[in-house]
């Protein structure tokens, strides 16, 4: 077990260096942050204790370290277009892709789940093709339409719910939340729907498959000889065992979904980090694009680490000796 | 005569009759063929050039398609904020989407089956090294390094630049996001070719190496390709539909679908719902059809299914 969390850790590391190496290169050599800061007026003084104090006199390796330091800390410098830290700029925005992304993951697995039994179980019911029209139509729409057609009904037609936002929110600390009022809930609805719809699919699917496979097995076939009730069999025997490959798609989607919070957060207007990426990289603001840059490839790293340790805790049968759990 | 034969050869394969058997199939076929006939032959058949300033009406803006009240027949489907005739605007951004689509695509496949095809031919240290780049990026959704990719070439080209070579730009981003797939497959068909015996037979007689793997490897394992390939394609033309929808993908001087839909998404408060609505009907249609050819094509060449 710590050999295995040892090995992934090895492998992790060098990705996060080939991200700083990106960012790091992206802020040396794109555009001239000298230039941005000073503005139009300035003495050839002021610019070179610019140049010292930003240390771009050092040579490239001294740099590159200070940068993979400073980033470790969480210390990207200011933001080009708001003058602002970027580490307090994200903070104030990861909140809301956070309750964003919660809410589509959990709208996935809570429905998802549930319509990939029942189409498992009564796979030629009409609700079960109903179903599985709808997630073909679920899987061929991109994302940012399923956001306009939603708002089309729901807020132009309806009018029920809002377009854009967060609602009112509530600060907890610096923990900004839309969970406590009515407004920040019903902001909630249709950027997590968008979000979440995919992925709502994607593990129906899933869990329909591989349903229908274990289903199949003869450990299903002893359970009911044994005399055991539908309920048994079917939720005790059969989802248990669908749940590994379930786990680890459901967590690697919890990175998909955080990428296309990007294109959720611009359709609703949402005030998330990935907003603000979109609107960095229209002015090519490089503090806050290395920023989000290294923060989603931490995301990233840590949660294909998470889904590895879940999935040896979840199934036995990688637990025991390594080269006979290959061996079949 | 030759032409005539290859038509009957055609008629007479396992692909045509599986085609046929599947109505959902030859349904798509058709939707495919009005998509890309419609997009390709956009300057002959579009009812108007969105494109020539002078024909535009500002009188004509916001025209709601012809069958609604206020509508008017000469712009079938409306008219967005310029007055230009959506037919016409998505027919030409069907041109874009679709060019974008398949050079990203081709640029995939190229660059994946070339690492592919020298990962499994080679080996050792070189496989190792080439898969485990395939293997990470992978892990990262292809959107986010197609978008990431974008945003990099964006901040680093001085802006002037960078608007007229956008559209290589996109290509390349959405290409360099998508060819792990395409290297993996290549080098999985590879690695048994190379065991084989013509590969043997080939390298006993003293061919080198490289000549090998292009002229004696490379055609065996392009079967496979050609499904990833028709199967990225819509992902490809999703991708760039959402770069630019995002504002980050083609210049808004050749609008593709994905720019028509950002331009509707800022009226669609207003009530003004089809400048967004029918230049997305167009994209699903496009993409649902190709993906639904790809699935069709994949069963097809797959001898366990039949």
């Amino acid at each position: 077990m710590f050999a295995f969390i040892v090995s992934r850790l090895l492998q992790a590391i060098p990705v996060m260096l080939v991200v700083a190496l990106i960012s790091f290169a992206m802020f040396a050599y794109v555009g001239d942050p000298v230039a941005i800061m000073l503005g139009q007026d300035f003495t050839e003084a002021q610019r070179a204790k610019l140049v010292q104090d930003l240390g771009l006199d050092q040579p490239f390796f001294v740099q590159f370290l200070k940068f993979v330091a400073n980033a470790a800390q969480g210390e990207f410098g200011l933001s080009y277009r708001l003058s602002r830290p970027v580490a307090e700029l994200i903070a104030e925005r990861a909140p809301a892709t956070l309750e964003l992304a919660f809410c589509a993951a959990g709208l996935a697995l809570v429905v998802g789940v549930p319509m990939g039994v029942y189409t498992g179980l009564y796979r030629n019911s009409w609700l079960s093709r109903l179903f599985l029209t709808f997630s073909l139509i679920g899987v061929s729409l991109p994302t940012f339409l399923i956001g306009i057609l939603l708002i089309l009904v729901f807020s132009v037609w309806l009018g029920w719910l809002p377009s854009f936002g967060r609602g009112e929110v509530v600060q907890l600390g610096w923990w900004s939340t839309g969970f406590l009022t009515w407004s920040g809930i019903k902001a909630l609805i249709l950027p997590s729907i968008t979000l979440g719809l995919f992925q709502l699919t994607l593990i129906m699917r899933l869990v329909r498959a591989e349903m229908l496979e274990v289903l199949r097995t003869d450990y299903i076939k002893f359970a009911r000889a044994r005399g055991l009730g539908n309920r048994a069999v079917h939720f005790g025997h059969a989802l248990k065992n669908t749940l590994v490959p379930v786990i680890t798609i459901a967590g690697l989607q919890l990175g998909a979904i955080i990428a296309f919070a990007i294109v959720t957060e611009t359709v609703f207007q949402w005030p998330g980090m990935g907003l603000l990426f979109i609107q960095s990289v229209g002015v090519a603001d490089i503090p806050v694009m290395a920023a989000y840059l290294m923060l989603i490839a931490a995301v990233f790293v840590t949660i294909n680490l998470v889904v590895d340790l879940l999935y040896y805790a979840v199934d036995p049968r990688l637990r025991v000796d390594r080269g006979v759990a290959r061996g079949h | 005569m030759a032409a005539t034969n290859a038509i009957g050869r055609m008629l007479d394969s396992d692909l045509w009759w599986s085609f046929k058997r599947s109505p959902v199939t030859v349904l798509s076929a058709i939707v495919a063929l009005v998509c890309i006939g419609g997009a390709v032959l956009a300057p002959l058949i579009a009812p108007h050039d969105p494109f020539d300033l002078a024909s535009l009406q500002l009188m004509d803006a916001f025209k709601p398609p012809a069958w609604s009240a206020e509508g008017d027949l000469t712009y079938l489907l409306g008219t967005d904020d310029q007055g230009r005739d959506m037919l016409s605007a998505i027919m030409y951004g069907a041109r874009v989407s679709l060019l974008v689509g398949i050079f990203a695509t081709l640029f995939a496949t190229m660059l994946g089956v070339a690492v592919g095809l020298l990962a499994g031919y080679t080996g050792g240290l070189v496989d190792n090294v080439l898969m485990r780049v395939a293997d990470i990026q992978l892990t990262f959704p292809s959107i986010l390094v197609a978008l990431l990719v974008d945003g990099v070439v964006r901040a680093a080209l001085p802006r002037e630049v960078h608007d007229q070579i956008a559209l290589f730009v996109v290509i390349f981003a959405i290409g360099i996001s998508e060819w792990p797939k395409f290297a993996r497959t290549v080098r999985g068909s590879t690695l048994v070719e190379r065991n084989k015996e013509y590969v043997l037979a080939a390298r006993v007689i003293g061919i080198s190496r490289a000549r090998i793997m292009v002229t004696h490897v490379l055609p065996n394992v392009l079967g496979p390709v050609l499904v990833v390939a028709t199967l990225n394609l819509g992902l490809a033309i999703l991708a760039e539909a959402t770069l630019s929808f995002l504002g980050v993908g083609v210049p808004p001087t050749q609008p593709s679908l994905g720019t028509l839909i950002r331009i509707g998404n800022d009226f669609l408060m207003s009530g003004e719902w089809w400048i967004a609505i029918f230049p997305g009907l167009a994209l699903v249609a496009m993409v649902l059809s190709v993906n639904l050819l790809g699935d069709w094509l994949r069963d097809a060449l797959n001898p366990k299914l039949r």
